[in-house]
């Protein structure tokens, strides 16, 4: 129980590298130990989040079944959660579900629900917490929140951050900021955790933004050059558009909770018909604008692809496998919120569903248009976000966080193989132009590039297949009375068919096409390089190869699974609880399909396959140049060559329309209208005021000027004794009409 | 001595500058050192008296006036020399008595243009008097005084040692606030004939203003009225703000600073402890869909203002009006959590901006323009100003984990829900508003900073030996501005806990029934 109730450790290790490296500074660190204290830390992180796995899982094996008498609250805080103090204090009544049509619904998944049925050993959240400020008569409590999901998340981002931290100390060694590059790689890892491990939503928020300012500090890293830190600005900003949707989504939960911020309290109440369904539903579409900015989803994704701009390892970490998952968590984490508020059991199509779905297709397009081997990762990132939020939206779960899981690893992987080719092919990202035939040059980036390619097309055995497939199964199209999400189901076979042929492209240009066509600008040929580039890409390939298996299904292929090796990542993750949908309404756990299964590898063998004939063997004749000859084909790659006119709709209409004519108008209206108005009262006042002073007895007055334009002059210039005369005369007089003006009052209103 | 400090504490620490003026005087103009040793000893001093009232301030009655001064004043209007802290003065107290000090030494080798230090820094300790004054007065015509011996010496401040365009500045600046003082020294006075109170003191005029018949609905939606014209241009609020871009920008490097720090926080202030706390609730009712706009309008309109600047301190100097937007949306609810976001806002702004203030003074010495497009790169020739400007625009736009957010997020989320009787409708769409404004927040700071610290400095600063990092005098003025940004962030209990209990008290006037 030490791990369980001590998370906090894990980001206070971080926090405390990022504070020595900040405060001990480049000259008294220099780069080795800078690299030193950092990666040590996040060692040390790594190995309490593995700790802390290891007791989870044996937790789970030991702890009080989950049961319909048993909601979950066992190991939670009374302290940090009002629902559990009421549940401790009155037992399960206290959290009895309120009948009202959104919990009544019949579901989308009936078929199956074991996990609510009860018996089985499963482990319930464990909740700390301590108490932060209050305001009013609100309580704000700062604290950690437990279970499968926040332990998932500990493990991913120490341990990519770790490879991220090794693979840096190569990549960006003898950069002009070493040290400071560590200090944010620190503060990120700090910041993540610190998310992931939240127990409320403003501390959510708290971690939400601190990413992103790490996010914006890491892209604009190289800020001597404009279109980097036009870049960082960029992310930063469109984040925040997203951001508006996050602050008012938390207040409306906030207060519609009952004045609660505690996820579990949420969650449960949400879970039980204590929340009104038009506040779920408000709540849930402003937070989806948050999951649209910083999970890259369409329409606000336009950010993700201008963040590579930042370096390579960072991308890796930030914008592949960890922030930008960030909305996926959060929805994950509030689940209920959003089932019931979207009415996601019950109904064919819902806006996460929609925006996840679009995203998939519409990202995996744009990255066949790419030269840039970044920017086609990053649209693939865009799009698998994309399937992760679509499985959110047809109520696939456990299928999100377990692409989450996977993609985490081959993602990285291959954004760390793109810098690793760029670190020896002289630091171009151009796969077209400055690169090619380093199949045999670099043999370990290729071999881990084309495992992790495999892992992200969906080929069987690797990752990517088995999380991919779960998704599919998840939109419930091919499953008899599971759901009717077959748009999603079209949508994503389309896009899983994309990924394996633009992923196929980039190893043809990459690895193939001929010789070596850029310049190492004298470093010789390009080579492989050291173990501390090749061991992180290693170790991230193999994971993409093997992480698949921790959710194998019960039964395929008419193959009986083990129960000690079927659906342990569904076992160990998946919450269940009051605080869960799983409990007590239909929740849907589709099964594996074999035909599905079988289907999607056949489509992404069919993107495979097509690409490997373009390109390598120079078939299918009349698609070569298709773009020239063909009107149709021609607007089509104009419109995705300018990524669907989003950047100009955003930055030259959009922002363009804010910053010039809308500033520049408003701005004149201060100065000519509303200044016009208060200097146009000014001088008429101050005409009538030399009027009434001509009348009224001098002396009076010059008495108090004379004392004043003394003390003018002794400060030494500047204002003329008069001006300083005429000061006190308007002093004066404004005071003799106040008082005039107080009788007036006072008389008229008596 | 703790006698001492409770009976006379805070007309010590009210007149300690002021004793450090009277000294100055006396010292001719030529010993410039001694000037300024004087100048730092009085306001140190006056720093140390606030940190021992921090220490002796009982927490637990952080509701109730603490340190009460009552002495007979001027009989003959019924005024007496009344002062006291709670809870909602205590933080903007100690703010004021630990900004100045800052100032001074910033000032040390940093005189602007005519120079004459002794002048400066007396004009300096006298406008500490009266913002500490207005701070602790308990009797309305004690705080008008104070309030209005500010005025002179920004005056001064803005009209000797400022920019070009000085005297315009100085004149708008001191017509402006004295034509709210106005209608406010009315709006006062007609509360007392009215009420029928014996004296000015406020927790007699809160009391002898709710005597039911006391004064009829129409009084009070007038009297209200004319305070809010007074605490409106002091805070300032949408369409009083104009007389702030051109004091700031006109205004001497520590001039902004103060105006922005504490100055400003005169208005929020007023509004609070004054219309908000002694008014029947009737009238703060009246006014509040009057605030909530035009505190709304001012947080997008300033944001607008900021995009259109070409110059970075008259930017900053919009900014202010946003983030005092965000203050009077939180007081303009009604309810004990906006007012102490409101609070927490204040003084946050006032670390906040201040800074901004600073930096922005410290990089026109350096580079003697402040036009964003002849800027560039001051993380290459000043990185730890650099660096600095980034923090503080981050904590400008509100970055969590550091204080401007905890001033602005529970203003939003109070608007949700404002005080019982107020249009719920109205409220929250303002909030989406003002949550909108956050993003023009972000959207105006990091354009600045881009525009001036990113890139590389342009030909004509490329080689500058001028631009040079920040300076001992600087990094003195500057840590323990930066240190409190950090600690609030993390640690925002340090002061809700404070304040809340006095709000609650202010909440309870304004609510139904109060």
């Amino acid at each position: 129980m030490w791990f369980l109730t001590h998370p906090w450790l894990i980001p206070a290790l971080p926090t405390l590298g990022f504070v020595v490296i900040l405060l001990l500074g480049k000259r008294l660190l220099g780069p080795a130990r800078a690299h030193w204290i950092a990666i040590s830390l996040v060692a040390v992180a790594f190995v309490l989040a593995l700790g802390t796995a290891g007791a989870w899982i044996s937790h789970s094996d030991h702890d009080t079944p989950v049961t319909s008498e048993v909601a979950g609250y066992a190991h939670v805080d009374p302290k940090c959660s009002q629902v559990a103090a009421s549940v401790a204090a009155e037992g399960e009544e206290a959290i009895a579900p309120v009948a009202t049509a959104h919990t009544s619904e019949a579901g989308h998944g009936e078929a199956e629900g074991e996990a609510a049925e009860g018996g089985e050993s499963m482990s319930q959240p464990v909740v700390r917490c301590a108490s932060w400020w209050s305001n009013g008569d609100s309580q704000f409590n700062i604290g950690t929140m437990l279970d499968g999901q926040s332990v998932l998340m500990l493990v991913v981002v120490t341990l990519v951050s770790l490879l991220v931290h090794i693979y840096s100390s190569e990549y960006v060694k003898g950069d002009r900021r070493y040290t400071h590059f560590y200090a944010f790689l620190q503060l990120f890892t700090a910041s993540m955790l610190f998310f992931v491990l939240a127990e409320n939503t403003l501390q959510m928020i708290v971690g939400w933004e601190l990413v992103g300012l790490c996010s914006f500090a890491l892209i604009g890293h190289w800020w001597e050059e404009k279109p980097n830190s036009d870049a960082a600005l960029k992310a930063f900003i469109t984040n925040r558009v997203g951001d508006v949707g996050l602050l008012v989504g938390t207040i409306i939960l906030f207060f519609s909770a009952g004045g609660t911020w505690n996820v579990i309290d949420i969650n449960t109440r949400a879970n039980t018909g204590r929340i009104s369904h038009t506040a779920l539903l408000v709540a849930s579409c402003c937070l989806i604008a948050a999951v649209m900015s910083k999970s890259g989803q369409f329409v606000l994704h336009t950010w993700l692809p201008d963040a590579m701009a930042g370096p390579t390892p960072v991308s890796a970490l930030i914008h592949a496998a960890t922030m930008v998952v960030a909305g996926i968590y959060m929805v994950a984490r509030l689940y209920p919120v959003f089932f019931h508020g979207l009415s996601i059991g019950g109904s064919s199509i819902n806006l996460l569903a929609v925006v996840g779905a679009v995203t998939g297709l519409f990202g995996s397009l744009l990255a066949f248009v790419q030269k840039d081997i970044k920017k086609v990762l990053a649209y693939s990132t865009v799009s698998q976000l994309g399937f992760m939020v679509t499985a959110l939206g047809v109520g696939a779960w456990t299928a999100a966080l377990f692409h989450l899981f996977t993609h985490a690893f081959f993602k990285a992987c291959l954004f760390l193989g793109a810098g690793s080719l760029s670190h020896a092919a002289g630091h171009s990202f151009n796969m077209v132009d400055d690169m090619g035939g380093l199949r045999k040059k670099m043999p370990t980036t290729f071999w881990t590039y084309v495992i992790a390619t495999g892992a992200l097309a969906g080929i069987f055995p690797l990752a990517g297949f088995w999380s991919k497939d779960e998704i599919l199964a998840g939109t419930g199209g091919a499953n008899d009375g599971v759901g009717t999400y077959y748009f999603a189901l079209i949508m994503l076979l389309l896009a899983a068919f994309c990924t394996a042929a633009y992923m196929t492209r980039t190893i043809w240009y990459v690895f193939y096409n001929g010789e070596f066509k850029g310049d190492t600008h004298g470093h010789g040929d390009p080579h492989e390089n050291g173990p501390r580039i090749a061991v992180p890409l290693v170790i991230l390939a193999t994971l993409g190869a093997v992480a698949g298996f921790a959710n194998l299904p019960k039964k395929m292929l008419g193959i009986e699974m083990p129960e000690s090796l079927a659906l342990r990542f569904e076992h160990l993750v998946e919450p269940v609880g009051a605080f869960f949908p799983g409990h007590g309404v239909g929740f849907t756990h589709a099964e594996f399909n074999n035909l599905l299964a079988i289907g999607s590898l056949l489509v992404a063998l069919a993107g495979v396959g097509i690409v490997y004939a373009f390109y390598w063997k120079g078939a299918l004749r009349p698609l070569h140049g298709l773009a020239e000859r063909n009107g149709m084909a021609r607007l089509g790659k104009r419109i995705l060559e300018n990524k669907y006119y989003l950047d100009w709709l955003y930055t030259d209409v959009i922002v363009g329309f804010i910053k010039k004519p809308l500033a520049a108008a408003t701005y004149w209206f201060n100065q000519n209208v509303i200044d016009g108005v208060v200097n146009g009262v000014g001088k008429t006042a101050v005409a009538s005021a030399h009027i009434v002073y001509d009348q009224i007895d001098q002396g009076v007055v010059d008495g108090v000027v004379n004392g004043t334009a003394t003390f003018a002059t002794e400060t030494g210039g500047g204002l003329s004794k008069t001006q300083s005369g005429r000061l006190q005369q308007y002093a004066v007089l404004f005071f003799a009409a106040a008082a005039v003006m107080a009788g007036v009052l006072v008389l008229a209103v008596k | 001595m703790n006698t001492f400090l409770h009976d006379w504490g805070l007309a010590v620490i009210t007149f300690l500058p002021l004793v450090g003026a009277a000294v100055m005087m006396a010292i001719p103009r030529a010993e410039e050192q001694l000037q300024k040793i004087v100048a730092l000893v009085a306001s140190t001093a006056a720093l140390a008296v606030g940190i021992w009232i921090l220490a002796e301030f009982d927490y637990d009655r952080a509701g109730s006036m603490q340190f009460e001064i009552n002495r007979r004043w001027i009989e003959i209007i019924h005024s007496r020399f009344s002062m006291g802290v709670d809870g909602i003065a205590l933080p903007l107290l100690i703010l004021t008595v630990a900004i100045i000090p800052l100032c001074v030494i910033y000032s040390w080798n940093h005189i602007p243009s005519p120079g004459n230090a002794k002048a400066f820094l007396i004009l300096i300790l006298i406008l500490e008097t009266g913002v500490i004054g207005s701070f602790v007065a308990h009797d309305l015509i004690l705080f008008f005084v104070f309030f209005e011996i500010v005025l002179l010496p920004m005056y001064f401040l803005i009209g000797v040692w400022g920019g070009e365009q000085r005297q315009y500045a100085a004149i708008k600046f001191f017509l402006y606030t004295l034509f709210g003082s106005a209608l406010m020294i009315v709006a006062f006075l007609a509360l007392f004939w009215l009420s029928g109170a014996n004296s000015f003191d406020m927790t007699e005029l809160h009391n002898a203003a709710r005597v039911p018949g006391a004064l009829s609905n129409t009084a009070q939606v007038l009297i209200f009225g004319g305070m809010f014209v007074g605490f409106a241009i002091k805070v300032p609020m949408f369409p009083f703000h104009t007389w702030l871009p051109d004091a700031h920008t006109q205004a001497p490097t520590v001039g902004s600073v103060i105006l922005a720090a504490l100055l400003l926080k005169l208005g929020t202030y007023g509004f609070v402890r004054i219309a908000i706390g002694i008014m029947p609730s009737y009238a703060s009712h009246k006014w509040a869909p009057v605030l909530v706009v035009l505190s709304t309008i001012g947080i997008i309109y300033g944001a607008l203002g900021c995009l259109a600047q070409t110059d970075m301190k008259r930017l900053i100097a919009f900014s202010s009006v946003a983030h005092m937007g965000f203050t009077m949306l939180g007081i303009s609810t009604l309810t004990d959590f906006g007012i102490n976001a409101a609070i927490f806002g204040m003084v946050a702004h006032g670390l906040i901006t201040g800074m901004l203030f600073f930096v922005a003074g410290s990089m026109k010495e350096r580079y003697h323009t402040l036009e964003l497009k002849r800027l560039g790169g001051l993380l290459v020739s000043a990185p730890k100003m650099g660096w600095i400007l980034g923090f503080c625009s981050m904590a400008s736009l509100g970055l969590p984990g550091l204080a401007g957010f905890w001033g602005e997020f529970p203003a939003i989320l109070a608007a949700y829900n404002p005080a019982e009787g107020l249009s719920k409708a109205l409220f929250r769409t303002c909030m989406v508003i003002a949550a909108i404004g956050t993003v023009f927040a972000a959207g105006y700071l990091l354009w600045m900073f881009q525009r001036t610290s990113f890139g590389t400095p342009k030909d004509e600063f490329a080689d500058d030996p001028h631009i040079t990092d920040v300076s001992r005098p600087e990094w003195i003025a500057w840590t323990p501005l930066l240190i409190s940004i950090v600690l609030f962030g993390f640690l925002p209990g340090l002061m809700f806990d404070v304040t809340n209990p006095a709000v609650k008290i202010v909440a309870a006037a304004a609510g139904i029934g109060g």
